[in-house]
């Protein structure tokens, strides 16, 4: 019963640190404001692009995950690692590194030309969809590739000793499981796409819903049209978390002895090598803009200023504190509810709630003081759908697996957990460490408002070097982003796999 | 956890050096960032009031509108002509009291509370090495060939964008949607901040970027290249001025005068061409950078008065969007 408190009291905590800023702004806005004519088409394309953008690199994930399942080759955990990089580039590099392979003078093009081909135009629709899956497609990965290795080796065994279908008995099932919550974490992430989506849609047309929020408080300082923009966008993410986790079916894999072991599927010449293009299709889309990223980067790394140092001193702390935070909040919160409540965090403007708790905050302390603690604690709210998401079926099955022999030994409470859940969920718990870590290094978040001159973060840095004109110092700054966050995704997830594998 | 404490411990010691005054200056990101003029401007002021000038980063008109009458700013730097009015409706702010005779501006300028420290144009900016004829009017630009990638900035979302539709708005009036038009197939795209555009047209992924007139001296400066140009139109640039003005509510009231009178100071003013990249709004021209002072500049300026520029943006956003979504 307990535990249930637990869960309730924090459930109501990380939806109040959502819903309370947005009803902070929008009290001090005066109210709901109306939509016009261009918020409509906004809508729309929010909808419209985030919908395809999640079925893409969910839909693509499926055999790119397979693939990585069930081969083992040299630069397999080097290649997994790197996956998470996408996702936590400041979006103006990450657009940069995007361009240079995909863009007017950029790698495809230099290739196409001399070959007579016509030119690949990046910019429109395809464009947005294109960049959210380079973003997305290796957080959908990863998800599929946790539920691939939860599958007991003594199922494979099983299977392939009656010669059953394996994606039938025992793949399927478990892709019904993860696709529709993977799906939904990944369409209300495109929900606040802003920059991306302007920049390679070409245009006004590619105008979204975190842009009117963004104009609405920038220019003409109509908190209420924001706040009901950002509520729009709250109700959508709700809508996609509700019918995701209601779809997501919840059966279990029933106990193994709970270890790995090669599979011997998957033999034939024909799905090697289609496992290995798809390896390679995904490992060369996903790296090449990385790689432009870091060779763009490494002559600025050189001459990079004391002060980008420090704030790099900075978001590793920060980021570590989010962590903690994230992992705290996460474990009570491991039920469908507590999903849903969690899935609030990425559903939200960034920018309202900065702004709401900036208006809550700033009667009571001088926002400067909080920058951090508040970037911190947003940060890991951010995090919170991610890391739920990836520990959730871990969880799930553990309970159905292990729960009845913990009742039987009269565990309950802490000790349930830490003699069977949480050993079980080491590798997942890994992953989750790091990609809150690696997330929170690179989200700008709220800083914006309570910035002062001493607090900046890393991220906050590369985008003051880039309006400053020092492109190159900013491309080696976003170099070293890049591997930090990398270090310390790299870092717990070892840690998580080391012990799992023990 | 650990971490929680260790952050709060080092907010405390920055916190702790008080007892000289404290001065407040709520300034741009990039105004007090280490590459902008922030910080010469507060070791020179520092020198001379016995004081601390601390700025604070971040949106300085929604956060000030935010703040309210609770504001901790004494002054406040960076607003743009084209948003004061929104400030001055805001009633935050006090009369300047300074005499502006010695404005070195192309345009008049009286104003009794916002007071212009540096000014520049709208410009697009382009490789002289790559283009053999220089554009020289904005029917050129209109004109030329569709190949020619142009990348501009967001009006709904940037300051330049809404300075350029703005421009185009000046320049074409009830034609401004058709001038759009015309220039659709041109622009590859359009970015949310001027740092994404930039960083496009120095990447080579367009051709022309929308910048400022005073752009091509950091380069010429900074990296002895002299590659970079801006092309001069006949019909004139819009002009882009950055603005100062005192909180009504400081608690500092003759430092901040003290300050604002700093503002149109030589010292202050001859920091601004290499720091800020842009013309200093109160000094000479012959004591400007040689840089600055080779620059080409715009025969004619246009510019709307903060009224003008309020009564028109809606109008001169739609008919770009307009002409963009097709």
């Amino acid at each position: 019963m307990a535990s249930r408190v637990v869960t309730i009291i924090t459930a109501l905590i990380v939806a109040g640190m959502v819903l309370v800023p947005v009803a902070a702004v929008l009290w001090r806005g005066g109210g709901l404001s109306g939509l016009g004519p261009g918020d409509w088409a906004a809508l729309r394309f929010t909808i419209w692009q985030a919908a395809l953008s999640a079925l893409l690199s969910v839909g693509l994930a499926i055999p790119v995950a397979r693939a990585l399942a069930r081969r083992s080759f040299a630069g397999r955990s080097a290649l997994i690692a790197l996956m998470g990089a996408p996702f936590i580039l400041p979006v103006i590099v990450a657009i940069l590194g995007l361009l240079a392979v995909f863009g007017g003078k950029g790698l495809i093009n230099q290739l196409l030309a001399p070959l007579g081909l016509p030119r690949l135009d990046i910019y429109g629709y395809h464009g947005v969809i294109l960049a959210h899956v380079f973003f997305n497609l290796p957080l959908a990965v990863r998800l599929l590739l946790q539920g691939w290795l939860a599958i007991p080796a003594e199922r494979f065994r099983l299977a392939a000793s009656l010669n059953a279908p394996l994606w039938r008995v025992l793949e399927l099932p478990m892709l019904r499981q993860l696709l529709p919550g993977a799906f939904a974490v990944i369409f209300v992430i495109c929900l606040g796409s802003f920059a991306v989506a302007l920049t390679l849609g070409g245009g006004p047309r590619a105008t979204t819903l975190e842009l009117a929020i963004y104009q609405a408080f920038r220019f003409d300082f109509d908190l209420g049209k924001a706040a009901t923009l950002a509520g729009v966008q709250l109700c959508l993410g709700l809508v996609a978390g509700g019918v995701a986790l209601r779809f997501a079916a919840r059966d279990g894999m029933g106990a193994g002895l709970d270890r790995q072991v090669a599979r011997w599927d998957g033999a034939a010449t024909v799905s090697r090598v289609m496992d290995g293009v798809w390896i390679a299709f995904a490992a060369s889309f996903l790296l090449v803009p990385l790689m432009a990223v870091a060779l763009a980067g490494a002559p600025g790394l050189t001459d990079m200023p004391g002060v980008v140092w420090s704030a790099a001193g900075r978001s590793v702390l920060l980021a570590l504190g989010a962590t903690a935070l994230t992992l705290m909040m996460a474990l009570p919160l491991l039920t469908r509810a507590g999903e849903a409540a969690a899935l609030l965090g990425i559903s939200v403007s960034g920018l309202v709630l900065g702004t709401g708790a900036f208006l809550l905050l700033q009667p009571i302390v001088r926002p400067a003081d909080v920058a951090l603690p508040v970037t911190m604690l947003v940060n890991a709210l951010m995090a919170l759908p991610f890391v739920l998401r990836v520990l959730r079926p871990s969880l799930d099955s553990a309970r159905q697996d292990f729960g009845r022999l913990g009742a039987a030994l009269g565990l309950r409470g802490w000790p349930l957990w830490r003699v069977v859940y949480l050993p079980r969920m080491r590798r997942p718990l890994g992953f989750a460490a790091g990609l809150t870590a690696a997330l929170s290094m690179g989200d700008l978040g709220v800083i914006m408002l309570f910035a002062d001159g001493d607090s900046s973060t890393l991220p906050l840095q590369i985008y003051r070097l880039m309006g400053s004109y020092q492109m190159e110092a900013a491309r080696g700054a976003a170099l070293l982003l890049l591997s930090l966050s990398l270090g310390l995704f790299w870092v717990f997830d070892k840690g998580g796999r080391a012990s799992a594998d023990a | 956890m650990r971490a929680l404490p260790f952050v709060a411990g080092m907010m405390l010691a920055s916190a702790a050096a008080a007892e000289t005054p404290v001065l407040t200056v709520y300034a741009p990101d990039y105004f007090a960032s280490d590459w902008g003029p922030g910080p010469g401007i507060e070791a020179a002021f520092e020198a001379q009031c016995g004081c601390d000038l601390q700025y604070k980063t971040g949106e300085l008109l929604p956060r000030l509108l935010l703040e309210g009458a609770n504001t901790e700013a004494d002054v406040a730097i960076g607003f743009n002509s084209d948003i004061t009015k929104k400030a001055r409706e805001s009633g935050l702010f006090a009369a300047h009291g300074l005499d502006t005779s010695g404005l070195t501006l192309p345009i008049d300028w009286a104003d009794d509370t916002f007071v212009p420290f540096n000014y520049s144009h709208t410009a697009f900016i382009y490789d002289n090495t790559k283009v053999e004829t220089a554009l020289t009017s904005f029917d050129d630009l209109l004109n030329a060939p569709d190949d020619l990638r142009l990348v501009i900035q967001d009006p709904r979302s940037s300051i330049s964008g809404l300075a350029l539709v703005l421009w185009v708005q000046n320049v074409y009036g009830d034609k401004a949607e058709e001038a759009w038009s015309k220039l659709a197939p041109k622009i590859v795209t359009v970015t949310k901040g001027w740092s994404e555009s930039y960083g496009m047209f120095t990447d080579g992924e367009a051709d022309m970027v929308l910048s400022y007139t005073t752009s091509p001296a950091y380069h010429i400066i900074a990296e002895e290249d002299l590659t970079k140009s801006a092309a001069i139109f006949d019909e004139g640039h819009y002009f882009m001025v950055e603005l100062a003005a005192k909180l009504k509510g400081t608690d500092q009231s003759d430092l901040a005068d003290q300050f604002m009178g700093f503002v149109l100071s030589r010292e202050f003013q001859s920091m601004i061409p290499t720091s800020n990249w842009s013309f200093p709004a109160a000094l000479a021209e012959n004591e400007w950078p040689e840089g600055f002072q080779a620059l080409p500049m715009p025969e004619k300026v246009l510019f709307y008065s903060e009224d003008e520029a309020a009564a028109l943006r809606s109008e001169a956003i739609e008919a770009w969007r307009r002409a963009l979504s097709q």
